[in-house]
């Protein structure tokens, strides 16, 4: 079963939630693995210093040209077709521009002459191992990188199977996100009781929506704020899965990369009913 | 001033952070109530939040369109499946339609079809609006969910707040960056004259900060950062000023924890009108260093 921690912004707690909730299933004996797909900023392993021992680099396919074959100014075909304008034709000669191609295949295959073929260019790095018994894959895109997406979706193949899985999600609402939710079964969607946080959390509530995704909110240092979220989830008919309070000591322990499970006095019960109600939703979501 | 002659003199400062929530946009309203005439750019297009602050009133609005999208057109359609086995992007189901959230508009699926049926079309991905704050302009935008191009968006964005900077004769443009490191920033960033990274005390925040580091060195702009929230754990924020001195980072200033950020949020404003006495005066202080390092630039 895949279960995806999101939220429409970044700093609401996604990955100290997905962290927890791990090491809380860990303990109490399931089989679960975690993803980080926040390849832009993998943070995950701050909190979970998992052992990495297995790292692979990640690439997209990027065409080639054989000047030798290209009729260059004579054709021109797939400067005129790549709808990223990653190839331009220049003094006759066709020039790729690899930060802007996408690897869609189309150049290779229009080529009348055969001139192209598909080298590949790396993106970033894929990593896993264990962290303390856990499974652990993370991603980390290469500085000044934008294909994302491609990247992500080799850290989900990359995880092993196991009865439960996280992915701790990139934030937003656009392509990375849309790659890391693809073909999850339920979704946990972490937000703060702020205005920000909940005009962050009515995206993130559209995108679950328009994908057809089951899922639910926990509200993230609760009592910080005002009423705002609980109102809207209560207008909108959305369960609460679970408010994890404000607290200093429980921000202190964040800001040391420490687990809120273990070590802030009644945190473990926050996640044990947490899991309670995922389960619960999970389980309405099916039937 | 010519608008011309003010091209010149238009400074940008773009905000940014890395990680989320670390109080950059809360960062970003205060300083809008500081320093001169100015316009607002909020480059956050996939989550923009400055506007609840700012209560913008829109007085223009275009739909951001951008890229292509294929439609297969069923009729035409004889099922020989050669869209579905070229789309390198899962974008096409077994029965032949277009799965919108995943079609990047490559166009393979129109080239390899031999019926035509498959055809590509103009993508309407977002929308954006220019409108007046009680700061100044201001231009924002929102993507489209499950849309890309954010990247593009947000050079929209940038390129109608400059205009608008023109046009005014003002001598600043601040923007809201988008989180991260991925595409956007980096649309965010280019030609800008100074960064500003909003920082929190945290292990996360620290470790997206080198990354952030490395962007604007890469791209060449200057930056400064801001310490929020200090008093979560003093001896990463001292981390945090060791890195920077290492690393020749000014440090603008020092925030404290302080629930004034969370209180002006809520009420709609920015720290700066909520609380002028307390935070208010640490903000003018910042701005003061910016200001400096924005005039010794000229020299
Ligand atoms: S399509 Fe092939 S032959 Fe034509 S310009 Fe491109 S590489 Fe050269
Ligand atoms: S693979 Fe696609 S995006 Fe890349 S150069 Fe070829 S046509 Fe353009
Ligand atoms: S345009 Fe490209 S991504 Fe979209 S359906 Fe066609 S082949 Fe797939
Ligand atoms: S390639 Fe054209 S005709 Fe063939 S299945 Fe696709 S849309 Fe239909």
């Amino acid at each position: 079963m895949r279960i995806a921690i999101a939220s429409g912004k970044g700093g609401t707690g996604k990955t100290t939630v997905v962290a927890n909730l791990a090491v809380h299933l860990k303990n109490s004996k399931h089989s679960v693995a975690v993803a980080d797909c926040d390849v832009e900023e993998p943070n995950l392993h701050l909190f979970l210093n998992p052992h990495l021992d297995i790292e692979k680099t990640a690439v997209v396919p990027i065409p080639e040209v054989d000047n030798e074959l290209c009729t260059g100014d004579d054709c021109g075909l797939c400067a005129q077709l790549c709808r990223f304008k990653s190839l331009i034709l220049m003094a006759g000669e066709v020039m790729v521009f690899p930060e802007l191609c996408h690897g869609c295949g189309l150049c290779t295959l229009a080529c009348p002459e055969k001139a192209i073929t598909e080298g590949s260019r790396a993106i970033g790095v894929v990593r896993s191992g264990k962290a303390n018994c856990i499974p652990f894959t993370e991603g980390e895109m290469k500085i000044g990188e934008a294909m994302a997406p491609p990247l992500i979706e080799e850290v989900k193949a990359a995880s092993p199977q196991c009865d439960i899985e996280l992915i701790d999600c990139p934030p937003g609402t656009s392509c990375p996100v849309i790659k890391a939710l693809d073909g999850v079964d339920f979704a946990v969607l972490v937000t703060e009781p702020t205005p920000f946080g909940l005009h962050d959390l009515d995206l993130a509530v559209l995108t679950l929506r328009q994908l057809r995704i089951p899922f639910g909110v926990v509200i993230n240092r609760d009592g910080m704020g005002n009423s705002c979220v609980h109102d809207y989830l209560n207008r909108e008919k959305i369960t609460l899965l679970g408010a994890i309070p404000h607290s200093l000591k429980a921000a202190q322990a964040y800001s040391k990369g420490l687990l809120h499970v273990g070590n802030v006095e009644g945190f473990d019960d926050h996640y044990a009913k947490l899991w309670e109600n995922i389960q619960q939703s999970i389980g309405e979501a099916r039937s | 001033m010519s608008p011309s002659m003010n091209t010149k003199t238009i400074k940008e400062i773009v905000v940014i952070s890395g990680k989320g929530g670390t109080g950059k946009t809360s960062v970003t309203a205060a300083l809008a109530s500081l320093g001169p005439q100015k316009v607002l750019a909020d480059c956050d297009v996939d989550a923009a939040d400055l506007h609840l602050v700012l209560a913008p009133k829109n007085i223009r609005t275009e739909d951001f369109v951008a890229g292509e999208r294929a439609f297969i057109n069923t009729d035409s359609c004889v099922d020989c499946g050669l869209c579905l086995e070229h789309c390198r992007y899962g974008a096409v189901s077994e029965d032949f339609q277009i799965i919108p959230e995943n079609c990047e508009g490559c166009g393979v699926c129109a080239f390899v079809c031999p019926e035509d049926a498959a055809v590509m079309l103009p993508r309407t991905c977002g929308v954006w609006h220019v409108a007046e704050t009680r700061f100044g302009s201001m231009v924002h935008a929102r993507l489209g969910i499950a849309e890309e191009n954010s990247g593009k968006l947000v050079t929209t964005v940038r390129k109608t707040a400059r205009e608008l900077a023109e046009a005014q004769g003002a001598s600043l443009i601040l923007t809201d960056g988008p989180p991260g490191i991925g595409c956007p920033v980096i649309a965010s960033l280019g030609g800008a004259n100074l960064a500003i990274a909003v920082a929190e005390p945290t292990t996360s925040a620290l470790h997206d900060l080198k990354r952030v580091f490395g962007l604007t060195k890469h791209f060449d702009i200057p930056l400064m950062v801001i310490i929020n929230k200090s008093g979560i754990n003093e001896e990463t924020a001292k981390v945090i000023r060791d890195y920077c001195k290492d690393n020749g980072v000014e440090v603008a200033g020092t925030l404290p924890y302080d629930k004034a950020f969370t209180q002006a949020q809520i009420n709609a404003m920015s720290v700066v009108e909520y609380d002028p006495e307390g935070r208010g005066k640490d903000l003018a202080a910042i701005w003061e260093r910016i200001q400096t390092r924005l005039n010794q630039q000229d020299q």
